[in-house]
């Protein structure tokens, strides 16, 4: 029983939503179905919250190594929980919006929550750059192909670029390297990227089949199918 | 001198260097300041100078380390700010396209924006929802946002609060609510846009604010995509462009273009070719494509010359790369 009855809701919501496409008077069942993805997403916030808690409130009493940051963890989770929910600091009353100019929710994303994600982001400019120094290397034909390819396109996309082969006539423009670069994007990056697209999409059709059929029962905690 | 010693110092000095170019912001003695550009060609020549002398001393055997090359991506990101040069700028056709699309419709048309990007990918978003914003301001269009991303609103927001600056934007006295609107992050991804087919309300029951959906003239007469007449869709990632493609384009005929990080926009590109989106803009090239075409200056432009600096910094260290790789017989580690 334990397993029947989510493998049956498995398999009737799997095909009511399959025939709420093609079947028009069922469509709206369909879209009310997606609701239920609204409230499932609300008890995964609350296990998410409290797992947080649980995993760091754990880390800091074991004095686990790197226990300093599950404070500030925390801290920032209680803050930008509270700043949220009592409306700390807004100018209007508990009834009024959560981003109002002036809350500390909204003075919290502009001064800290933003500039933290942008510099976190930032860096990625250097460790790439110091990545494809080390380690972007014409080791074998493979390599070599994505090695010309990307040296196209980020030369495509600057002045060096374009001067470069501005004296190559008109007729012959498909050679210059901004044109080079578009025609990479438009025609083997878009065939490459066709081909992942349509063996995604053969993949996801395989697995949600075995999904509704009942033969793919990981989800339940069962790796023995 | 401890390593730990060395970087606390390169830290000091990088704080303190902020904390002056911040004061300079504020105080406003840094806004204008250039170099003149004998002065900027010099400084490229002393980069390429420096550059060619690390060639040589990789084909002596002698490694350098990836301090340095953090170092000549900090200022190949930083010194083209206050160089006096400009880059030119090739229209791409997916970005023409998208552009036609937009300039085809009529003042007064609807336009939905959806804004799926949080804060690490505004350097190459925002100039584009800048310039969006500010083209349909200009040219009357109606404008409502809603974000699949929790901090999408927000940056909408700020772009928003920034194009009203602009003398010729101020001079319309736009009015929230009836020239646009934001209605705000709702979760659940793709399953949002689908609901959206049929009723917007059920989604979006108030704005940004608080504002009842009926209450905002804008938008009470807006019952789903039918009543919308062009989408753009500012996406880093999932839920992003694709989902939009794929729900309201395939599924409701809803016309849209895109604005995608330069990472993200290889997987729409098949889109474009089979009609599905009308254009996209790729990174900041594409924002700086889209400033040409409606014909304003904005970030995309100017943070354009940043992004060659550092496009041909990796370059030529990719080149040393490869050369310390053949040189050391293929087997040596940098």
């Amino acid at each position: 029983m334990k397993r029947q009855i989510p493998l049956f809701i498995t398999f009737f919501v799997g095909t009511l939503l399959i025939l709420s496409v093609f079947i028009p008077p069922m469509e709206t069942l369909g879209e009310d179905f997606t609701l239920f993805f609204d409230i499932i997403a609300v008890f995964a916030f609350f296990l998410g919250g409290g797992n947080l808690v649980r995993v760091h409130v754990t880390k800091l009493m074991k004095r686990k190594p790197d226990w300093g940051f599950s404070i500030v963890t925390l801290v920032g989770f209680a803050f930008i929980l509270a700043a949220g929910l009592f409306k700390i600091g807004n100018p209007g009353d508990i009834a009024s919006s959560v981003t109002a100019e002036g809350s500390w929710f909204q003075e919290s994303f502009n001064y800290i929550l933003n500039p933290l994600q942008s510099t976190m982001y930032a860096l990625l400019a250097f460790f790439v750059a110091s990545a494809s120094y080390r380690a972007f290397r014409a080791k074998n034909r493979e390599a070599t192909i994505l090695l010309v390819a990307a040296f196209i396109i980020l030369l495509g996309r600057t002045p060096f670029g374009m001067a470069l082969t501005a004296w190559i006539p008109e007729s012959f423009s498909i050679f210059q390297i901004p044109n080079l670069a578009i025609w990479i994007m438009n025609s083997p990056n878009l065939a490459g990227q066709r081909a992942i697209m349509i063996g995604i999409g053969l993949g996801v059709v395989s697995m949600s089949l075995r999904l509704i059929l009942g033969i793919e029962r990981t989800y339940l905690g069962d790796d023995r199918a | 001198m401890s390593t730990r010693l060395k970087e606390m110092l390169v830290v000091a000095v990088m704080t303190v260097f902020f904390v002056i170019m911040y004061w300079g912001k504020v105080d406003g003695w840094m806004t204008g300041f250039q170099f003149s550009f004998g002065l900027s060609m010099t400084v490229v020549a002393l980069i390429v100078v420096s550059l060619l002398v690390i060639l040589y001393l990789t084909l002596q055997g002698k490694m350098i380390g990836r301090r340095v090359v953090f170092l000549y991506v900090g200022i190949s990101v930083t010194l083209p700010f206050f160089m006096s040069l400009s880059q030119q700028i090739k229209i791409s056709p997916e970005v023409q396209t998208l552009y036609d699309g937009i300039a085809e419709l009529p003042p007064g048309s609807v336009v939905l924006s959806a804004f799926d990007y949080d804060p690490p990918s505004a350097p190459e978003l925002q100039p584009m929802a800048e310039s969006f914003f500010r083209y349909c301001f200009n040219n009357d269009l109606k404008v409502i946002v809603i974000g699949l991303w929790p901090q999408g609103p927000q940056q909408a927001n700020m772009a928003i609060e920034k194009v009203m600056l602009d003398e010729s934007i101020a001079a319309k006295n736009l009015q929230y609510g009836i020239d646009y609107v934001n209605l705000g992050f709702q979760t659940g991804n793709e399953f949002v846009i689908q609901r959206m087919g049929s009723d917007f309300k059920s989604m979006f029951p108030t704005d940004y604010s608080g504002t009842p959906y009926d209450e905002l003239p804008l938008v009470k007469n807006v019952k789903n995509f039918s009543n919308i007449d062009y989408g753009f869709n500012f996406s880093a990632g999932y839920p992003g462009t694709v989902e939009w493609v794929q729900v309201a384009v395939d599924r409701y005929g809803l016309k849209m273009g895109a604005g995608n990080t330069a990472v993200q926009a290889p997987q729409c590109y098949p889109y474009i070719r089979s009609g599905q989106l009308i254009g996209i803009l790729g990174g900041m090239n594409g924002a700086a494509e889209f400033e040409l075409l409606t014909g304003t200056v904005g970030k995309g432009t100017k943070f354009m010359l940043s992004q060659s600096f550092a496009h041909m910094i990796v370059i030529a260290f990719i080149i040393i790369g490869n050369v310390a790789y053949f040189r050391g017989g293929r087997k040596r580690k940098l």
